[in-house]
């Protein structure tokens, strides 16, 4: 038995997983890796340990499926401590990043959270992000496959008047699921009172930490920033409340493909720009369409207007088997035109599901499709994302 | 008697009929298995030939037929309870047999206690 098609791949580091025995940590080239604070912390709960964006990381502990159904009923605790914290500030901070994402950064309020693109002269896009108002800058969050490109272009592209801090000291916890905000409450009491997308800092037993009502699974939950030298105490002490689980990657990954949240470097790429990845919402601020002054304004604008030609859509596919990222979407003549992105076997629905670009002929909610994968033929229906409903608790408006 | 591959397989030899699974340790390895195709009856399959396909929620691999010969029935009830390979690798959880074509090629695969030391190393 060979692997032939891993999920759970190291992104950037190798493009594709190559044919190889069954055990994952043998399946990629060998890379340099780096340990994260919660390593040992980990290896102690279990934890199946891959590489993964450049780190051991543990992508499972019990299993997938337990863990996904954990978190959609309870909550789960994240290590998400490879991901980019970076703290900008400076004269002209707001104007100067608008130059780079389209945003609308003048209007997001202290402790107000917001999800954007750094995009590329294209309109490309580079990573997706996160980046909340502090007092004394902007705290931001990127993907940590492309961290360091990240911060680069950050560098190269912010005038010198901005300070770029990389808070790499700082390990990154995800509680997430309908029962966190009872776990996280009992030990920091206030953050029940954060509402989806703002944050607040926040004092646990002496230790500072800064957390947000966030996540990336669809589900209610929070982001928590901790330095690294707190990070297995706290862990520890939210793992001791009844609802906590640990959980790896693996369910990180499905949970996200059910809530329609695409992965970096998987479903969005330099090849793709924010209406092609079906994320308008990133370019909704009037005010940052009028001055298009971001990067790709004039394409980005155009394809927001008329379309672009090819969209990402979610599909539901028929009978039990996955299809998985680079299976090829197939038209009624079948010629490929279009590639899965993200596939897999969703626990929540008990059916696989993708992620695909298809032309905007075929993007209609109800179209149905086919796809190939190794010589097989798949059938395939786009459907309304997210497959499964978000939970955010939002403010009153 | 039973046989066991490097890439964690196991055929079960009664007779000229085998039996022919993966070993408990691939399923732990594999995870949550939410998919299995077996090969329809009559297929001939040679040794090494892919013969099976398992996928889990990560990841999907082909399995490989142990020996040579022909399908004589694919386990129909992973069809409907895939997660039998995780529950019972060894048993119920079985994916096909065959009639072997060559039992000498047997003697290239190992024994309980080899295979029981090959995962070992691993």
């Amino acid at each position: 038995m060979r692997l032939v098609r891993a999920v759970v791949a190291p992104s950037s580091v190798v493009e594709k997983p190559v044919v190889s025995d069954i055990d994952l940590a043998n399946d990629y080239v060998e890379v340099e890796l780096e340990t994260l604070p919660l390593d040992a912390w980990h290896r102690a709960r279990g934890g199946r340990m891959v590489p993964f964006a450049g780190y051991h990381m543990p992508v499972q502990y019990e299993g997938i499926m337990a863990e996904h159904l954990w978190v959609r009923e309870s909550a789960g605790l994240f290590d998400v401590s490879h991901m980019g914290q970076v703290h900008l500030s400076g004269e002209g901070l707001d104007e100067a990043l608008e130059k780079l994402i389209p945003a609308d950064v003048k209007g997001v309020k202290p402790n107000g959270q917001k999800y954007s693109l750094l995009l590329g002269p294209n309109g490309g896009i580079l990573d997706d992000l996160m980046f909340t108002r502090w007092d004394d800058g902007l705290y931001m969050v990127v993907n940590g496959a492309v961290k360091y490109d990240d911060i680069g272009h950050l560098r190269d592209e912010l005038p010198d008047a901005i300070t770029l801090n990389h808070m790499d000291e700082q390990a990154l916890l995800a509680l997430q699921g309908p029962k966190a905000v009872d776990a996280l409450s009992r030990l920091v009491p206030g953050v029940e009172d954060l509402v989806f997308m703002t944050g607040g800092h926040f004092d646990w037993q002496g230790t500072k930490l800064w957390i947000s009502r966030s996540g990336y699974t669809g589900e209610d939950g929070f982001e928590i920033s901790v330095p690294g030298g707190k990070a297995e105490a706290l862990a520890d002490a939210l793992c001791a409340e009844p609802e906590v689980k640990p959980i790896g990657l693996g369910a990180r990954d499905s949970l996200r493909l059910e809530a329609d949240l695409p992965l970096y470097g998987h479903d969005l790429d330099p090849e793709t720009t924010p209406i092609m990845a079906a994320l308008n919402f990133a370019v909704a601020s009037k005010r940052r369409r009028e001055e298009a002054n971001f990067p790709g304004a004039e394409r980005i604008l155009m394809e927001r207007e008329h379309g672009a030609v090819s969209k990402r859509v979610g599909l539901l596919v028929e009978g039990r088997q996955p299809v998985r990222e680079g299976a090829a979407v197939l038209d009624a003549e079948g010629s490929e035109v279009g590639k899965v992105t993200s596939g897999g076997f969703a626990p929540t629905l008990g059916a696989p599901i993708a992620m695909a670009y298809v032309p905007a002929a075929m993007a209609e909610v109800g179209t149905r499709i086919q796809i190939t994968q190794r010589g097989k033929v798949h059938e395939a229906t786009v459907a309304a994302m997210p497959f499964v409903p978000h939970r955010y608790v939002r403010g009153a408006k | 008697m039973r046989y066991f591959t490097e890439d964690h397989e196991w055929v079960d030899v009664d007779g000229d009929i085998g039996t022919v699974g993966i070993t408990d340790y691939a399923q732990g390895q594999l995870g949550d298995i939410v998919f299995v195709d077996v090969p329809e009856e009559g297929k001939t399959v040679a040794k090494g030939d892919e013969a099976a396909v398992v996928e889990s929620v990560k990841a999907a691999s082909d399995v490989y037929s142990p020996v040579s010969g022909t399908v004589i029935e694919g386990n129909a009830d992973l069809g409907d309870n895939p997660g039998l390979v995780n529950e019972d690798a060894d048993g119920e959880g079985w994916f096909f047999k065959l009639t072997l074509s060559d039992p000498s090629e047997l003697e290239e695969l190992m024994d309980e206690t080899k295979y029981e030391a090959f995962v070992a190393k691993l």
